[in-house]
């Protein structure tokens, strides 16, 4: 029963990356984990009081001491920094950087439920050709797909759990971001944020389809 | 150690806040003994029953949420079925009520309050007057907190952290659970920073002569340091308490975005708070597991003073980490990149209080009863929230398991330890201080292993279920496709809970046993060396027979030569020297 | 395990010693503790006022409606009433009582004043339809004035009960935090001041 075999399926292209930290960090710091519970159990173990033999009279004062507590904890310092720098690039690719898009799609949050404007083939917004949907975003595959982030009451988050992707939808903002779907399929959204009663209901679902069923739903 | 006679004025100077306190006689009368009682063992007593008392309402609350969350829309015991608006209402009122009913009053208020005159040699704190109106003004909060399931729309339903603008725009057509969760929070702060104001002031101005800072116990440290961070952290959000009620109800429009405000800044106000907070919840709770291992251990705490300097640095960069709650929040995400490595550095100073306990384990002369039990339990289930915290706390990680069960799978592996083994440790350990009494070790034990075990049960499903992407504070998970599987976790998690409530049931009867029998002669069952065991089982009017001195620091433990295995700090240096023969 | 019984602390010599003499006398310590967690309160207000205030260019306009005179007037109120507070400590300090009692009263009269000039203020600024909900820019000023106002409500109450109490010699030490909460308070509207009427001009 591995913690991350639980992951659902990763099906974006950041999606990857995104598990690799995960699993990094879960080893760096399972390997402490482990260190440090096992020397509790070893300990607990290993010095019940056994009669005539005292305890050891050792207060962990001066450097030479304290270094038993002070060397692991720059090791941990290292770790620390070998987090950040992986974290960190991870962020940049997924939150910083902007791909050119190929898609357009204009996401509104409203208790409680997603609106989802697709640019069509102009890529312009409020255009005739948009595509409008309720609970359904459609995009192609394998094409980045940059998204305006909006809300009209509260904040909610767009949850895409398969995409490794969430963000939350404030009003008052629109907020960019980007993916790009490589697997065909239904998948489904959440949002993430509480936002009401009907937090519990807010779903929708991801529609990934290739280049010509995708062109061809824009047209219906 | 200052032998200088105390001079009339500067006595005047201590006592003017309560000129009819300090070195007079003991109140008479049930009420002025019990009740209105400016005491501060009472007062901490007064804290302890109202925050157990909260303990088991949250726990009913955790009770109903899981019931809800493993047999949706199903009838339960003691309780109707809820709909999705009591639900959001329940959880968030099991937030509230656990962190700022339970975590505070029983970790700070009644321990911080029992032990800090005890621990320095002091007969009171520095402002008894101002202690118990610290308590009567908690209780007031408590009222109003219990009263707001009672107004017309129900409690507040906008989770504990009450995020506008839902908690000020939907809720306003019924927005008196709202008004009256603030009213009760911002109580409860003010509260809790009159009793801080004793807090710091009488370690520093009240110690027993001969007492240097650094022979302060380390849970005195602790104290100081959580209420400190408390008082340099809740400023902001009760300024953004205040605003958040003037958009309520004057329909003002701080953090309404049509009206030019901004929905962000109330969660910097409230995260700025919100971070620190859950340290001053911890650090009590690591003074007292750094009580009890040493005792246990027969051994000196290891590392005396990196421990207390790696708190005080914990507290002070917890100040400037607040934005991890909000990495995908819509601030601006250069700004990730920072709060992520201030986020993460907070590792090494934990680590540094970790590594210096189980070091106190090593070489020593272990025994465990019941209260040793909880504090090595503490550590042990400690370290898997501490550790769980890092996913959170790295920005991009963070992107996927921010708001799922993980993080709520961290946070209650790190304040169920911090909040309920400390505070069963604790009352385990000081018990026979406080009521003259032991609480009986085999419904101790049979305690601790229950609750062991089940704690383990409830919350490992719920990491597991974040994991594969289960959001938090959905009402009926059935509704989305993909939370489909995630039924059979719920169901052992709740099976859990069952498990913990079960287990309680010992703790209960062993309070209650333990408040009646006879007393015990003991002063100092566990030959314990630190001040506290030098008065009377329980303490009487003024703590001490005679107000001792110190004359060392507080873990002498096994100091070869000597005859005993502990030298108490009380205890001077020619008697010492007799001892060590 | 041999007894404790020679260990025990009231069989050995506890000498009556007295009690450690404190650096900064309670009460006073106590004092700036609260003063500090205060810091925290105005000082979230403040920073989140002028951080708004740099993305709403559109206040300048707004706050250009304060009475920047009787801002003025109040200012130079506080400040009079910082001095007479710094009269009475020093009065307090020499033990006179009737000396003290005058200025603690002087100083709360000036707190009076201020409350009534401000009031003014709020009804002026109400009755010209700037109330707090017509935009943030009001609502900040009327939280922070407010909050600064009943700051200073607490203190005549505190001035009064010290005034009360003042038959004890011992009370006169009351002054000293009570005049450090007052130079606070004084201080948060020096801040204010500027932030809400002057910059504005
Ligand atoms: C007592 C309470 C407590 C404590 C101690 C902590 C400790 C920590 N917490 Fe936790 N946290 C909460 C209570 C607590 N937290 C709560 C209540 C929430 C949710 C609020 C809400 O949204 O409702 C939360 C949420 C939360 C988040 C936001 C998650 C989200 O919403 O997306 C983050 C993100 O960074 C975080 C991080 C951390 C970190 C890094 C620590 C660190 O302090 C942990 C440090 C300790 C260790 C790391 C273990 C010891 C060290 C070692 C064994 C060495 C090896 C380690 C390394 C190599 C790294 N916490
Ligand atoms: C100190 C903090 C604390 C503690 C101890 C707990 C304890 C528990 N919590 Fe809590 N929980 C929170 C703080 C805490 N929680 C917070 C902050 C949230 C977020 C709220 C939000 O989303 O807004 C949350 C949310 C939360 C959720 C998520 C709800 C959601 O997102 O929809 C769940 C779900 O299972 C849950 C379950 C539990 C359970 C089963 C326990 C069990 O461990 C409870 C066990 C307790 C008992 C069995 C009671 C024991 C009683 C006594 C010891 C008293 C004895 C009395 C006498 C002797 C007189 N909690
Ligand atoms: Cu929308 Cu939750
Ligand atoms: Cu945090």
């Amino acid at each position: 029963m591995h913690l991350f075999s639980w992951l659902p399926e990763s099906i974006s292209s950041y999606g990857r990356e995104m598990d690799s930290l995960m699993w990094l960090i879960y080893y760096v710091v399972g390997v402490w984990f482990l260190l440090a519970e096992g020397l509790v159990f070893y300990f607990i173990f290993r010095f019940r009081r056994k009669e005539g033999v005292p305890a050891a009279y050792a207060t962990g004062r001066g450097l030479k001491a304290a270094s038993w507590v002070i060397v692991p904890a720059l090791l941990v310092l290292i770790c620390d920094f070998a987090i950040d720098a992986r974290g960190e690039a991870v962020w940049h690719h997924i939150k910083l950087e902007m791909p050119t898009p190929d898609v357009q799609v204009r996401i509104e949050a409203r208790q409680f439920a997603w609106m989802f404007r697709h640019a069509g083939p102009d890529g312009q917004f409020n255009s005739p050709d948009d595509v409008i949907t309720n609970g359904e975003l459609h995009v192609p595959v394998g094409k980045v797909v940059r998204f305006e982030l909006e809300s009209r009451d509260v904040i909610h988050s767009l949850w895409i759990p398969n995409l490794r992707l969430k963000q939350d939808a404030v009003p008052g903002r629109m907020i960019p971001g980007w993916f790009k779907a490589e697997k065909v399929g239904k998948y489904g959204i959440g949002c993430s944020q509480i936002c009401g009663n009907g937090h519990t209901v807010m779903g929708a679902t991801l529609v990934v389809q290739t280049q010509s069923d995708y062109d061809q739903w824009l047209k219906k | 150690m200052s032998t200088t006679t105390l001079q009339p004025e500067l006595l005047g100077e201590l006592n003017e806040l309560e000129p009819s306190e300090h070195g007079h006689a003991a109140p008479t009368g049930f009420i002025g003994k019990y009740v209105f009682s400016c005491d501060h063992k009472v007062i901490a007593m007064q804290y302890l029953f109202t925050g157990l008392f909260m303990a088991m309402a949250g726990g009913f609350l955790a009770y109903v949420i899981r019931h809800q969350l493993a047999f949706p829309g199903t009838k339960m015991l003691f309780h109707p079925i809820v709909n999705a608006r009591q639900y959001n209402a329940i959880s968030t009122m099991h937030g509230t009520i656990m962190i700022f009913w339970v975590a505070m009053p029983i970790l700070i208020g009644a321990f911080g309050n029992f032990l800090i005159p005890l621990m320095i040699g002091a007969d009171d704190m520095a402002f008894p007057r101002l202690n118990m109106l610290s308590y009567w003004t908690f209780l007031v909060s408590t009222i109003v907190l219990l009263a707001s399931f009672f107004v017309p729309g129900g409690a507040a339903a906008g989770g504990w952290t009450s995020y506008p603008t839902l908690s000020v725009q939907v809720i306003s057509s019924n927005h008196w659970g709202q008004v009256f969760w603030i009213l009760a929070v911002a109580l409860e702060f003010v509260s809790i920073l009159m009793g801080g104001i004793n807090y710091i002031t009488t370690p520093l101005n009240m110690r027993a002569p001969g007492m240097k800072l650094f022979d302060l116990p380390v849970f005195v440290w602790m104290q100081m340091t959580a209420t400190g961070l408390f008082m340099m952290s809740v400023g902001p959000l009760i300024a953004g308490a205040v605003l958040m009620l003037c958009d309520i109800l004057f329909q003002t429009g701080v953090y309404m975005p049509e009206k030019g405000g901004d929905p962000l800044l109330y969660q910097h106000l409230f995260w700025f708070f919100g971070h620190p907070e859950v340290y001053v919840v911890l650090l009590p709770t690591l003074g007292i597991i750094g009580e009890v291992i040493p005792v246990f251990s027969r051994k000196h705490l290891f590392g005396y003073k990196p421990i207390v300097f790696s708190t005080i640095a914990a507290g002070l960069l917890s100040i400037v980490v607040w934005a991890h709650h909000q990495f995908v929040s819509g601030m601006d995400p250069r700004l990730a990149a920072p709060f992520s490595i201030t986020t993460i550095i907070i590792s090494v100073p934990f680590s540094i209080v970790i590594f210096s306990m189980i070091a106190t384990l090593w070489g020593a002369a272990l025994t465990f009863p019941t209260p040793m039990l909880w504090a090595v339990g503490m550590l042990a289930e400690f370290l898997i929230g501490g550790t769980t915290g890092i996913h959170n706390g790295s920005a991009a990680s963070d992107i996927y398991v921010h708001d799922t069960y993980y993080v709520v799978g961290h946070f209650h592996y790190t304040l169920f330890p911090a909040v309920f083994y400390g505070m069963f440790c604790g009352l385990y350990y000081w018990w026979p201080k406080m009521f003259g009494r032991k609480l009986n070790e085999t419904l101790g034990k049979i305690h601790f292993w229950g609750t062991t075990v089940f704690f383990n049960m409830t919350f490992i499903p719920m990491l597991l279920m974040g994991i594969a992407g289960h959001q938090r504070r959905v009402f009926d998970p059935r509704s989305f496709g993909y939370l489909k599987d995630m039924g059979t976790l719920h169901v052992i998690a709740t099976y859990g809970l069952y498990g913990l409530w079960i287990y309680q049931i010992p703790f209960i009867i062993n309070v209650f046993c333990g408040l009646f029998g006879k007393r015990m002669t003991d002063r100092n069952p566990w030959r314990a060396s630190t001040m506290e065991w030098l008065a009377p089982s329980p303490p009487g009017h003024g703590n001490f027979e005679v107000l001792p001195e110190c004359y060392r620091g507080p873990y002498e433990y096994s100091k070869p030569g000597a005859a005993e295995d502990f030298i108490p700090q009380w205890l001077p240096e020619e008697t010492a020297g007799i001892a060590r023969k | 395990m041999s007894s404790l019984t020679h260990l025990h602390p009231l069989s050995a010599s506890v000498s009556r010693s007295p009690r450690r003499i404190p650096v900064i006398p309670a009460t006073r310590l106590g004092m700036w503790i609260f003063l500090a967690s205060e810091v925290g309160t105005f000082g979230g207000l403040i920073a989140t006022y002028v951080m708004m205030r740099m993305w709403h260019h559109e206040w300048l306009h707004e706050s250009a409606h304060t009475l920047l005179s009787i801002g003025t007037i109040n200012t130079v109120v506080l400040l009079t009433s910082s001095l007479t507070m710094v009269l009475a400590h020093e009065a307090a300090e020499a033990k006179e009582r009737a000396r003290t009692r005058r200025f603690l009263l002087l100083t709360a009269g000036l707190g009076l004043l201020f409350l009534c000039l401000k009031a003014f203020e709020y009804s002026h600024e109400i009755a010209g339809g700037h109330t707090p909900k017509v935009s943030v820019f009001w609502s900040f000023y009327f939280a922070m004035t407010g909050l600064h106002a009943l700051h200073i409500v607490g203190g005549l109450v505190l001035m009064l009960y010290a005034t009360l109490g003042l038959r004890h010699d011992c009370v006169l030490r009351r002054v000293a935090p009570i005049g450090l909460y007052w130079h606070f308070v004084d201080v948060v509207w020096i801040i204010l001041f500027p932030l809400m009427y002057v910059t504005t001009h």
